[in-house]
């Protein structure tokens, strides 16, 4: 965590030597409170960031409850439709990547995908994405990690160490590196994405005036809506496939 | 010879880490290779079997985002270096 906290410290220094070399977009990770309320804790943009994506979801979340009550069995209302199309849509799409009878980690995944995908549409309205920050990515890894082992215990059981044992008793130092990369290649595989797209827009909006006219509108939908969808979808399916990687089979339907 | 000791070693390292930012992006030949031959396959598969083709897209973009790690590395090396960079720490000032 060391690295992380240096990242923020580098990019603290470099934000206030170049305050408006990035042309009103945020793209360095600024301390914006060393304090917070005397507790100690630092604010960084991306903190100040994931706290709106919050605020948002959350509001969301509320409003459904809130017209919840008026459920009706035969969908009369467009909004009650919209919501069951997007929970069955993401309740299928888990399905037929883990089984039928796993579904239920349809719920975790959709906060997951609203999450990550808020986050990374954010670039949209100028502001910094949480998740071009090495702390958010490594933390949704890490509860994929975590996923992955806990459901690989309780349902695997036997197979679950024995796999560790495959193909031949020696090469169990492999396959622990292997399962310590799964996280990490999972989160850098997002912050990369994330980061490389935000810097390459940072350093397009340095330039003259006149080349910022109409190109930057492309920029936005290739690097935020179509690379922010795409790295979205990735990092649910892989989540997905590495966690029934280690469900075994015959408990799948 | 007295030209050479002039040289502010921190803007040595900082140069050297350029240089090797740019290296480190070189690792982005190997996933153009792998993800253009997976494109390939695909169009290929949809071209064959059209009514698979939700499933060969998603198998698609898996094995693309798995092929894309190793460049995803080599643009954290990169980014590490110019933006948060170790070695410069390293010259004891």
């Amino acid at each position: 965590m060391n690295f992380s906290f240096g990242l923020i410290k580098e990019m603290a220094a470099a934000a206030e030597t170049t305050t408006e070399a990035s042309g009103g977009l945020d793209i360095y990770n600024k301390v914006l409170c060393d304090d917070f309320l005397g507790t100690g804790f630092r604010i960084t943009t991306s903190i100040r960031n994931t706290w709106i994506i919050m605020a948002a979801l959350i509001l969301f979340a509320i409003i459904v409850r809130i017209k919840m009550k008026k459920f009706k069995a035969v969908p009369e209302s467009g909004f009650q439709n919209f919501i069951e199309s997007i929970v069955e849509a993401m309740d299928n799409f888990v399905g037929s990547n883990m089984g039928e009878k796993y579904k239920y980690f349809g719920n975790w995944f959709f906060g997951v995908f609203a999450f990550i995908l808020l986050s990374n549409l954010m670039g949209l309205l100028g502001f910094r994405s949480p998740t071009a920050d090495l702390a958010t990515t490594a933390c949704l890894g890490f509860s994929t990690f975590f996923l992955i082992h806990f459901m690989g215990i309780i349902k695997g059981r036997k197979e679950y160490f024995k796999g560790y044992l495959d193909p031949f008793p020696f090469w169990l130092p492999m396959n622990i590196i292997s399962e310590v990369a799964t996280p990490v290649s999972l989160s850098f595989r997002l912050f990369g994405n994330i980061l490389g797209g935000s810097i390459i827009m940072g350093l397009f909006y340095t330039l003259p005036f006149y080349v910022k006219v109409g190109i930057p509108a492309a920029l936005h939908v290739y690097f935020d809506v179509f690379a922010g969808f795409l790295q979205t979808f990735i990092f649910v399916m892989l989540s997905m496939s590495f966690i029934a990687d280690k469900i075994p089979d015959e408990t799948k339907n | 010879m007295e030209k050479f000791q002039s040289i502010d070693p921190q803007a040595f390292v900082l140069g050297c880490s350029a240089i090797g930012a740019g290296l480190a992006v070189i690792a982005g030949i190997g996933p153009g290779i792998g993800q253009g031959y997976a494109a390939g396959k695909g169009c290929e598969a949809v071209g064959r079997q059209p009514e698979a083709r939700g499933t060969i897209m998603s198998t698609m973009l898996l094995g693309a985002a798995v092929a894309e790690t190793t460049g995803i590395y080599g643009l954290v090396i990169a980014i590490i270096l110019l933006f948060a960079n170790p070695l410069v720490g390293m010259l004891g000032q």
